[in-house]
């Protein structure tokens, strides 16, 4: 392929590149309207405009030069920029644990990407080991990229290569999984590979960050160390999410796979356990479980994969006045899962009814979540409720919106027959649905209540 | 083995490279060491809102005045062009646990770094864009953010948001042109609370206030010319009424460097007047460190080769149970003998006032190892005392040479091996000569080690914002409202021929405008009008006389009063006091209160008679050659306000010339 000298240049700032002979990494001194710049003209990013040259001066600062304002521009060099994060063997040591860590894209380890101007992930066991040198006290670590995706674009088929290579990597002795990923879509994928990989005999780890590990107060890092120590000498072997438990740089939370939600758009401590307390806390060479009851690290190799998923699954997030069309168009689209998300104890309208009598008579499951993340499906307290599961609509208890989604896919992949799906629906696999809710498993404190800011004030949130 | 005397030696070296006092210092000096300078000027914006989030800008907390905290720690990242900068590998080294005090008045999910940038503040954009337009610097055609990252934990990302607003400018100084490098816009950071060993604490009220950061080439040749450049800035700046003044809205970082040496940078020295001083110093502090390579090149053949020998001071060495040995081990801290061959002579090597080539190393075992002082004591202590006694014991111990130098460190078992390090790690670089560093200010004008100094590998493009364009149109219409260039101000003042010494006064607080303005619009003269100002106000202002919330703006509804009143200027002089001492003066009472009498000319020549006829009762001596003067005093009162002193006097002059 020929080299792109004008790399993400477009319209007219290409046309001025191209007018005077300069190439992106060339060193230009730049004559305009507004005085002399000089610089190493770089990539501009695809989504900005064509108006402008970037440029990066002397002090180390870039700067972007208004085309209209330009009346000449000279190469007097050429230089280009070679990215990289050291590489170096990472080591090994017989008294170490072995960990896998497969990757699958996100912000764990990355690097910028001129084309959009964002962060891309970069990732080899060499660059980790390079940016997280500590690992290699905590484990050895072997890598593999399974895929290079942003957490949303994973899906059902990511689910099923990750099970199966879970699977083989159990098989051949491995000590602990882990499992970066890019955080949106984290629980989504905790999920799935809570139910297809089952019995696991080793932990098994997704890890993210929420600050990318180009940022110095990245929490790439301590979780990578964090994960590492609970797939290497945790005891506990289970599906877990590792990620920050306050925003400080203090410990980690192990969260069950099925009940771990992103609850904010950028706080480090983004995920949390819901309707119950996490698994465990882990600090550097600590893990310390907080569940009396989880289950303990076997040297067996019985795992169970079951990497299965019907794509025809849908969920829906009930508003006020929705109509019966929303339903309708999903049965004619068809979808042979719906998970509602309604309201309340798991409540929607009443204009649904023949749509939601529609889908019984066409076989098409529907099951009811609910949008208050905390509680149960309760549909017997009102009539609506009664109605509702009249019409065939299945409550599923304390199971989170996502993951039922993820549960119905797996379920239905595995079988036509509602009536085993609803088995397996409401037998809880890991957690999905509990007995009962703790009192300390819902926990949303308001600010301003004095006895609250005096917490806080002592304890990092 | 002969002990050598420090204070000689420190006093011998001192001499040897002819350090001088600033005030001894002569230009033929600053040349002889080839003094060379450059500033970084920071001047915080007055906006309303912090720069990427819109928490208020500009509000205080004491140290204690927290609602949460957050903790954090630094790791190094790759820069843009892929490489670590040398600061942050350094700073990651002393494993710092940053606590970040956050008060919710102040602080948002931004401040702690748990939400992306907000767009940035646009009122801080326009303010930088009209001092780089009145700088009359290269403007940018699009504002990139950066990311400057700063590991010691200033602000909590690990990064300056800063972005460049303008390139290439220059300064015409009283003799002399300064060259502009560039013109930042960038966050400020935040306030340190305390720093102990491997904990610091912050606070985060001021970080990510809107401030500018003014860059000058390294063109200055003295210190006084260097401190001639911040106050031009510094005038710059105010020119546009739009900055923050009081204490800490300005912080020059300093950059020094003499001849052979390399740019070392005082950092946020808060006072101009210190600058002379501090930069002085340091370019001495540089050429002493040349001589210190000489010596070392002289006394070591292979420096490549050079390392410390290290021997543990351990309970059983009983020989060594002096006081500082006996309480690090009694601490359970591990104590570290050290043999430094062929640097005898060299620890108490002068390179500052009070101060010797050890200090630099104590420094950074403070830095870098976060080891507290006192971390070591050595063979060339000044003030050791009997401690140097021990010496030649332990110099036996550690079988050293006659022309070796001996340390003993201590500190926590965990940070020896990077103490050790450190030592080492100095003294190697005394081989080379000068290291960049980042030095901090002390008010008797030395510094200290600080930071590594970073390099331009620590840049990186911000990924969570947009560039911002800069159109023309933006620039004609801040263009429109340009203050006067500071340079004409100058000019201007000379030619309302203002006495010299009101000069700094008026441009600081930006009232050369109001002068002008009070001149312009109300008819007075501008020398008159300054003087007023630039002494009399002015002095009322230091004795702390003037109200709380007095605006300059009074001074001018003041003279607009005395216009009005169809009152001269000197009637200020008397009003001023009481005008000041209230936030919004009533003029026409205060006025009233000092009973004024509004005399016309034909009542100062009827007393000018009588004053004439009383002279020779008053006048004892017989000697009428001081009646002209008598008699204008006793009138200056009389006219104040109405008529002209001028006036007075020629009435005074013709009677007396009709008497003669």
């Amino acid at each position: 392929m020929a080299e792109d000298f004008f790399q993400g240049y477009k319209g007219e700032a290409l046309a001025v590149l191209k007018k005077f002979n300069v190439r992106v990494w060339g060193q230009a001194d730049i004559e305009t309207t507004r005085g002399l710049f000089k610089g190493t003209i770089l990539p501009r990013s695809e989504n900005n405009d064509d108006l402008h040259i970037v440029i990066k001066i002397e002090t180390g600062y870039n700067i972007g030069i208004d085309i209209a304002t330009i009346i000449r521009m000279t190469e007097t060099g050429y230089n280009k920029a070679n990215y990289k994060i050291p590489e170096k063997e990472f080591p090994y040591s017989d008294d170490k644990p072995n960990v896998k860590l497969f990757g699958t894209g996100g912000t764990i380890a990355s690097r910028l990407d001129y084309r959009t101007g964002a962060v891309i992930p970069a990732f080899s066991p060499g660059e980790l080991y390079g940016a997280v040198p500590e690992l290699a006290d905590v484990c050895n670590i072997r890598t593999e990229k399974l895929f290079a995706v942003f957490s949303e674009n994973m899906g059902p088929d990511q689910y099923k290569i990750l099970a199966k290579a879970i699977g083989d990597e159990i098989s051949n002795g491995i000590d602990g999984i882990m499992i970066g990923h890019g955080t949106d879509t984290l629980h989504h994928t905790a999920a799935a590979l809570s139910f297809m990989v089952q019995n696991s005999p080793v932990p098994i780890v997704l890890v993210g960050s929420q600050r990318s590990s180009d940022r110095p107060s990245s929490d790439a890092a301590l979780n990578l160390i964090h994960a590492s120590t609970a797939a290497g000498h945790g005891d506990i072997a289970e599906v877990m999410v590792c990620m920050f438990g306050p925003t400080s740089d203090e410990y980690g939370f192990l969260h069950r796979g099925t009940r771990v939600r992103k609850m904010h758009s950028s706080y480090r401590s983004t995920f949390r356990t819901i309707g119950d307390i996490p698994v465990a806390t882990v600090k550097r060479g600590e893990v310390k479980p907080i569940q009396k009851i989880y289950n303990p690290r076997r040297t067996d190799r019985n795992v169970k994969i079951m990497p299965y998923f019907n794509e025809n699954v849908t969920m829906i997030y009930f508003y006020p006045h929705m109509k019966a069309d929303m339903i309708h168009s999903l049965i004619d689209n068809g979808y042979k899962g719906i998970i509602i998300v309604g309201t309340g104890l798991g409540h929607v309208n009443r204009e649904l009814y023949p749509a939601l009598e529609r889908a019984r008579r066409e076989n098409v499951a529907v099951y009811m979540t609910l949008q208050t993340i905390w509680g149960y499906v309760h549909m017997f307290v009102y009539e609506t409720g009664r109605d509702m599961m009249a019409k065939g609509v299945i409550p599923l208890g304390n199971m989170l919106p996502e993951v039922a989604w993820v549960k119905l896919g797996w379920a239905l992949g595995q079988t036509d027959d509602l009536e085993e799906v609803k088995r397996i629906m409401l037998t809880p696999v890991n957690g999905e649905i509990t007995e009962r809710e703790p009192y300390n498993g819902y926990l949303v404190y308001q600010g301003g209540v004095p006895e609250v800011e005096e917490f806080i004030r002592r304890v990092h949130k | 083995m002969s002990i050598i005397d420090p204070r000689k030696n420190y006093e011998e070296t001192r001499e040897e490279i002819g350090y001088v006092t600033r005030k001894e210092a002569t230009l033929n000096d600053y040349k002889r060491i080839g003094f060379k300078s450059g500033l970084e000027v920071h001047q915080q914006l007055r906006t309303k809102s912090k720069l990427f989030c819109r928490c208020p800008a500009g509000i205080y907390h004491d140290d204690n005045d927290f609602d949460a905290e957050v903790i954090r720690h630094m790791r190094p990242t790759l820069s843009e062009m892929g490489v670590y900068d040398g600061t942050a590998l350094m700073e990651f080294r002393t494993r710092k646990e940053i606590t970040y005090r956050i008060n919710n008045e102040t602080a948002c999910t931004y401040e702690v770094d748990d939400t992306p940038p907000f767009p940035v503040d646009r009122e801080a954009l326009e303010i930088a864009i009209s001092i780089a337009l009145a700088a009359r610097m290269n403007i940018v055609g699009e504002v990139h953010i950066t990311r400057k990252q700063y590991l010691d934990g200033s602000i909590p990302t690990g990064f300056q948001r800063s972005a460049i607003i303008s390139v290439e400018g220059e300064l015409q100084l009283k003799n002399k042109r300064v060259r502009l490098i560039q013109l930042s816009l960038e966050e400020d950071s935040c306030r340190e609370v305390s720093d102990i060993g491997h904990k610091r604490i912050y606070k985060t009220d001021r970080l990510g206030m809107p401030l500018i950061e003014t860059v000058t080439y390294p063109d200055c040749l003295t210190p006084d010319e260097l401190a001639e450049a911040a106050e031009y800035i510094r005038f710059l700046n105010r020119s546009t009424g739009k900055v923050r003044t009081g204490m800490g809205a300005a912080r020059e970082d300093v950059n020094v460097s003499c001849e052979g040496g390399s740019r070392a940078e005082i950092k946020g020295v808060a006072h101009i007047r210190w600058i002379p001083e501090l930069s002085h110093n340091e370019a001495f502090r540089q050429y002493a460190l040349l001589n210190i390579r000489s010596k070392l090149h002289k006394n070591i053949e292979d420096p490549a080769a050079w390392s410390a020998k290290t021997k543990e001071i351990t309970e059983r060495e009983q020989e060594f149970h002096f006081a500082p040995v006996r309480s690090a081990l009694d601490r359970g801290d591990r104590v570290i003998a050290l043999n430094l061959p062929g640097c005898r002579g060299i620890l108490s090597h002068f390179t500052q006032p009070g101060r010797i080539f050890a200090d630099e190393i104590s420094d950074r075992l403070k830095v870098i190892a976060c080891i507290e002082k006192p971390n070591m004591t050595h063979s060339e202590e000044i003030a050791g005392g009997n401690f140097n006694n021990l010496f030649p014991e332990l110099a036996i111990w550690l079988s050293a040479d006659a022309g070796d130098a001996q340390i003993i460190l201590w500190g926590p078992g965990e940070d020896i091996p990077t103490a050790i390090e450190t030592v080492e790690e100095r003294i190697r670089l005394a081989f080379a000569g000068v290291p960049n560093e980042t030095r901090k200010a002390f008010e008797d004008g030395t510094t200290m080690f600080e930071r590594v100094l970073p390099g331009r590998d620590r840049m990186y493009p911000d990924t969570d914002s947009q560039p911002i364009a800069v159109t023309t149109e933006m620039l004609e219409k801040l263009g429109r409202n340009m203050p006067v260039d500071v340079a004409k101000r100058f000019l201007q003042m000379k030619e309302w021929n203002l006495p010299e010494d009101t000069w700094h006064y008026l441009l600081s607080k930006n009232l050369v405008v109001l002068v002008e303005r009070i001149s312009n619009d109300l008819g007075f003269d501008p020398r008159e009008v300054g003087i007023m100002i630039g002494h009399r106000f002015r002095s009322l202002e230091g004795r702390g006389r003037v109200a709380a919330g007095f605006s300059y703006e009074r001074l001018y509804d003041l003279f607009a009063f005395l216009k009005n009143e169809k009152l001269l200027a000197p009637v200020a002089r008397i009003l001023l006091p009481a005008a000041v001492a209230e936030a919004s003066p009533d003029f026409k009472s205060i006025l009233a209160g000092t009973g004024l009498h509004r005399a016309t000319m034909n009542e100062i020549r009827d007393e000018a008679k009588n004053l004439a006829a009383r002279f020779p009762e008053v006048c004892y001596n017989g000697n009428m050659a001081g009646m002209e003067e008598w008699m204008m005093g006793q009138l200056h009162m009389k006219a104040l306000g109405t008529v002209r002193l001028s006036e007075v006097r020629n009435a005074v002059s013709e009677l007396l010339e009709v008497r003669d």
